[in-house]
């Protein structure tokens, strides 16, 4: 039963995707037997089938395997928490899990430990319970966007949501396992892999400091209900504040180590230029580069898209807005192109992780608008005007501009 | 019409895959997944077949599709990809194949 009424939704979501000004592609795509149709990006070779998957409402196919879905924007303006058959999609590598028994998973803590533990779903549900809603970001998201165009996912905005995710503290698992002096390191590994022995398997890195702060967490419900398979079943890592490319999916293999690890995906991939923009100038290669880590101040107006016509006179703007966990202070939004700004009123805040609702009345007179909008966190920072670069594609922060014309 | 006769029939296919996913009782059952079946191929052109064999093996042609393009990048942005492959993932490709990969992705997209 509940099967069927979420796929009438299902049907009704789409047909408001369409409604909410996704741009159609000329018909059919021949190549999906899947793809319902397509969308375009507002970016040279942005066009994209929608596809369809298992638990997955429509959703932007970025790479079929391993499977890469991005959520259709029109899903931000529908509400600050972001449904589990609407969240991205991303892999790395195509030796993913496709059968798991959650009744002999286990999760493996090993390493520079006082007590080795092998924990089954159900020891983990046992133990003292945490929650918190918290933004996912690809470290990639909105890299199609970036001029000049770099390799890597060409994603538009939709490589980001949040959702309330629940499971047990990082810290009470090794605090039960008792890690030992001079550990410096929390290592991460999942269920998915390489196909070929010779590429690195992906796994992650956390300061010790940091995998204990609290926060950092093992979730196995993702807005009140088992993880979806793709979002990494039966369960994740969340690291609130932090790039998705730590939250690690199909999470069975936790290990203490008292050095730093280096890795493929630590030591090469996943790095930022270590300067205060994580950026150099356009083309440049960075002298010195650290980690990826947290996530900078983004903000996105979500009821009016790219080249929309819009009657004149009162319209309210809204959006979202967030940042790596001080918060957002204040969304101002201007309508002509940035020379004056207004303050948005903030919505409900779902705590400082998470995508912070705005909204705005304004007043439109006739012609073409750049309508902008710019977040400052708590913590101080803003929102560049000039968008940053650098060579990954990673961070992208910009005020983000969308042109309209009014009669 | 075209497009509804689409929806109906995908959501057909998920009241079907989601009722083998809700876990109603806590019986032990290991979950399954079902992927699409993957339709994407890659563009003609020449040496096609080095393509196939040395790229299908680890993912889907989709990865090349969605570069961008233009003549700023072309040749020099593909053998950058190539060599990636080689040196980041382990690529196993024949010296005499890389220029003809290169060459390849350099015509095709």
């Amino acid at each position: 039963m509940e099967a069927r009424e979420n796929a009438v939704l299902d049907r009704r979501d789409m047909l408001k995707h369409i409604g909410a000004g996704l741009t159609l592609g000329v018909g059919l795509s021949p190549l999906k037997a899947l793809a319902l149709d397509s969308v375009t990006m507002p970016f040279d070779n942005g066009e994209r089938p929608l596809v369809k998957y298992p638990q997955k409402r429509p959703m932007i196919g970025i790479t079929s395997r391993p499977p890469q879905l991005e959520t259709p924007f029109s899903v931000f303006n529908q509400g600050p928490i972001t449904p589990n058959d609407a969240f991205f999609v991303r892999y790395h590598l195509a030796d993913i899990p496709l059968d798991v028994d959650p009744d002999t998973f286990t999760l493996e803590i090993k390493g520079t430990v006082d007590r080795p533990l092998k924990l089954s779903l159900t020891d983990i549900k046992k133990m003292k319970q945490t929650e918190l809603v918290a933004v996912n970001q690809c470290s990639g998201n909105s890299r199609g966007f970036f001029n000049p165009r770099v390799a890597g996912g060409q994603l538009g905005h939709g490589a980001m949501g949040n959702a309330r995710w629940r499971g047990v503290s990082l810290k009470t698992v090794l605090d039960q396992a008792g890690v030992q002096p001079g550990a410096k390191q929390v290592v991460f590994a999942g269920m998915d892999g390489p196909v070929s022995d010779r590429t690195p398997d992906f796994a992650k890195a956390l300061d010790v400091d940091h995998a204990r702060d609290g926060e950092v967490m093992l979730a196995y419900l993702m807005n009140g209900r088992d993880l979806p398979f793709l979002n990494g079943f039966p369960l994740r890592l969340v690291v609130p504040g932090y790039y998705g490319t730590y939250w690690i999916k199909h999470l069975n293999e936790i290990t203490v180590i008292d050095g730093t690890y280096d890795n493929f995906w630590m030591k090469t991939a996943y790095r930022i230029p270590d300067n205060a923009c994580a950026c150099v100038e356009p083309g440049a290669t960075p002298t010195a580069t650290v980690p990826i880590n947290r996530l900078n101040v983004r903000s996105f107006i979500t009821n009016v898209s790219e080249g929309a016509q819009l009657r004149r006179g009162r319209k309210i703007l809204k959006g979202i807005a967030f940042d790596g966990g001080t918060g957002i202070r204040n969304v101002e939004v201007s309508i002509d192109g940035g020379k004056t700004w207004k303050s948005a009123r903030l919505g409900r805040s779902y705590g400082r992780y998470a995508f912070r609702e705005w909204k705005v009345p304004v007043k439109l007179i006739a012609g073409p608008h750049e309508l902008k909008v710019r977040a400052t966190s708590n913590g101080g920072e803003v929102q560049p005007i000039e968008a940053r670069w650098n060579p990954a594609g990673y961070m992208r922060n910009v005020t983000e501009t969308v042109r309209v014309s009014v009669s | 019409m075209m497009r509804f006769v689409a929806l109906a029939l995908a959501t057909i296919g998920l009241a079907a895959s989601v009722r083998a996913f809700t876990p109603m009782t806590a019986a032990a059952e290991p979950l399954s997944y079902q992927l699409p079946r993957e339709t994407i191929e890659f563009k003609p052109g020449p040496n096609l077949d080095v393509v196939k064999n040395n790229c299908l093996a680890c993912h889907s042609a989709d990865y090349i599709a969605i570069q961008p393009r233009g003549p700023a990048l072309g040749k020099k942005f593909w053998q950058a990809e190539v060599n990636k492959m080689i040196k980041a993932y382990g690529a196993q490709i024949d010296e005499a194949d890389i220029g003809k990969i290169v060459e390849y992705l350099a015509a095709a997209y």
